[in-house]
């Protein structure tokens, strides 16, 4: 079966199959476009987060750290009651689109990026806040400091959440349809063909989603290399 | 910040084609049951369908049971499922416009060849179900609400036997899709119904075969319905009536009956 399904990864590929390109292509863009905007949601609120004393601080970090188990497929069902059209937002007419894919990973990932965010920017804050006060460096020239010294670790929860929403099926199953030549993603496919007893074919898909995957780390581990490099140089 | 400006453009690069995606010229959503789908029927026809009516066909395949609940909360335009006295019911509570009898083809019930309830061979549904019972043999239902599952019900009903106080013992619901119940049961060695379509086309069979067939209380009947506009002013009715017109017209149904996998029918069109 896995030598079956190593070669059915390899012709898929080598024959440019242009059904595994458009579904392949769909599933970069739906989940970099989530990340695009897991990002600016979360970075802002890990960061504010880490940086701001208030009552019932810990209790949301506990719940944001909660948040980043959620499961795929109860984020599924909540922003399909949102958008289908007897739901609160059904008017859009969002559900089964690719949009609507994207709002449920962004729904997933943002606490994953921001929770890490959180972490990376208390620490940091833990360690210089003393100093920064004693020289009188103000908090909105602090955090572009911590941000940028923090840049490599911040770039790892990126990672993270990128991860996350490439691989995960139990939300983009409900609110996309695994519509053929419109949502159709790289996991869904995954289960398409399981369920079609397609097994071979199901495990090369997931051997394609994970050489992806194994592509996008590397090329981070490189920036990070080449940047550490630089840095000390 | 060079880096925001960055992202911004390749979040806007991700988001507009997304965007101009959206706008495709006439389209409709068919909730549907599973077994057109993974038996490759839809792939079959609804480019004939795009040719002739210029209609982009998405397909939400899911199980019967949700398909309807799905619809009911508008969100589709026609439903295909296969269970009679649920459809009739979606159409009498209003959600649908009028059913339609599309097409037909049979249940089965499969099982390892090894056969340890010794039914193989047998076309009495009734009494196989009891035998399998009675020999608490292994055997796993979608448990869903689907079509099948529904009839399948309905065939323990009408053997006398009730398969849920055995749940979790021999009787095994997988609570999952036709496909996914029949890797489950491949997996276990345990028999399951499924209709003939899914089997035919389903590529991990293991040893297993065909044990049950050919009774008529087997019969598998797959119905059309446009979703009522009153309930849900979103209804695209006309190009959703259109859709249910090719698929009853003379054409839609050679189209259907032209189907082969392997030399086998899968769909036997019977709208009147």
């Amino acid at each position: 079966m896995l030598g079956d399904a190593f070669t059915e990864a390899f012709t898929l590929i080598v024959s440019v199959n242009p059904e595994l390109l458009e579904i392949l292509w769909l599933s970069i863009q739906v989940s970099l476009t989530a990340l695009f905007f897991s990002i600016a949601l979360g970075l802002p609120i890990g960061t504010s987060l880490a940086i701001t004393e208030f009552p019932g601080k810990k209790a949301c970090v506990t719940i944001l750290n909660s948040l980043m188990g959620l499961p795929p497929v109860v984020v599924g069902l909540l922003v399909y009651l949102l958008l289908s059209r007897s739901g609160p937002l059904g008017v859009l007419g969002l559900l089964y689109t690719p949009t609507a894919m994207v709002i449920a990973q962004v729904v997933l990932i943002t606490p994953i990026i921001a929770a890490l965010a959180y972490q990376v920017m208390d620490d940091l804050h833990r360690e210089y806040r003393d100093l920064f006060q004693s020289l009188g460096i103000p908090l909105t020239k602090a955090v572009p400091t911590y941000l940028w010294d923090a840049r490599y670790s911040l770039v790892t929860s990126v990672l993270a959440g990128f991860g996350r929403a490439i691989s995960e099926v139990g939300a983009v199953i409900i609110v996309g349809g695994n519509i053929d030549h419109l949502t159709r993603v790289m996991t869904t496919a995954i289960a398409l063909e399981t369920s079609k007893g397609e097994l071979a074919i199901a495990l090369a898909l997931g051997i394609i989603l994970l050489t992806l995957a194994l592509i996008v780390n590397a090329a981070v581990t490189t920036v990070r290399a080449f940047g550490l490099r630089n840095a000390y140089v | 910040m060079k880096l925001t400006k960055t992202m911004k453009s390749i979040g806007l690069a991700m988001v507009l084609p997304l965007a101009s995606s959206l706008a495709i010229a006439e389209s409709i959503v068919v909730q549907s049951t599973t077994s057109t789908k993974n038996s490759g029927l839809y792939d079959y026809i609804l480019p004939k369908v795009k040719a002739d009516t210029g209609l982009t066909v998405n397909v939400v395949a899911v199980g019967t049971g949700q398909a309807i609940k799905n619809a009911q909360r508008c969100d589709g335009d026609v439903l295909l499922v296969h269970a009679k006295a649920s459809e009739e019911k979606f159409v009498n509570e209003g959600y649908g416009v009028k059913r339609s009898d599309l097409m037909y083809n049979d249940f089965v019930i499969v099982g390892p060849a090894a056969d340890p309830a010794g039914v193989g061979g047998s076309n009495d549904v009734s009494k196989s179900l009891t035998t399998i019972a009675s020999k608490q043999a292994l055997f796993a239902s979608r448990g869903d609400d689907s079509g099948t599952h529904k009839a399948e019900l309905r065939l323990w009903k009408a053997a006398g036997t009730d398969p849920k106080a055995a749940s979790g013992a021999w009787y095994r619901e997988t609570g999952s899709g036709m496909g996914a119940t029949l890797n489950a049961a491949v997996g276990m060695g345990a028999y399951a119904m499924t209709d003939r379509a899914t089997w035919t086309k389903f590529g991990n069979k293991g040893d297993f075969k065909i044990q049950v067939e050919g009774d008529k209380r087997l019969f598998n009947q797959y119905g059309v319905i446009l979703v009522n506009k009153d309930k849900c002013p979103s209804v695209k009715s006309e190009a959703g009536q259109k859709f249910i017109d090719w698929l009853l017209s003379d054409k839609g149904q050679n189209t259907i009956a032209s189907y082969k996998v392997s030399g086998n029918q899968l769909f036997f069109p019977n709208a009147n």
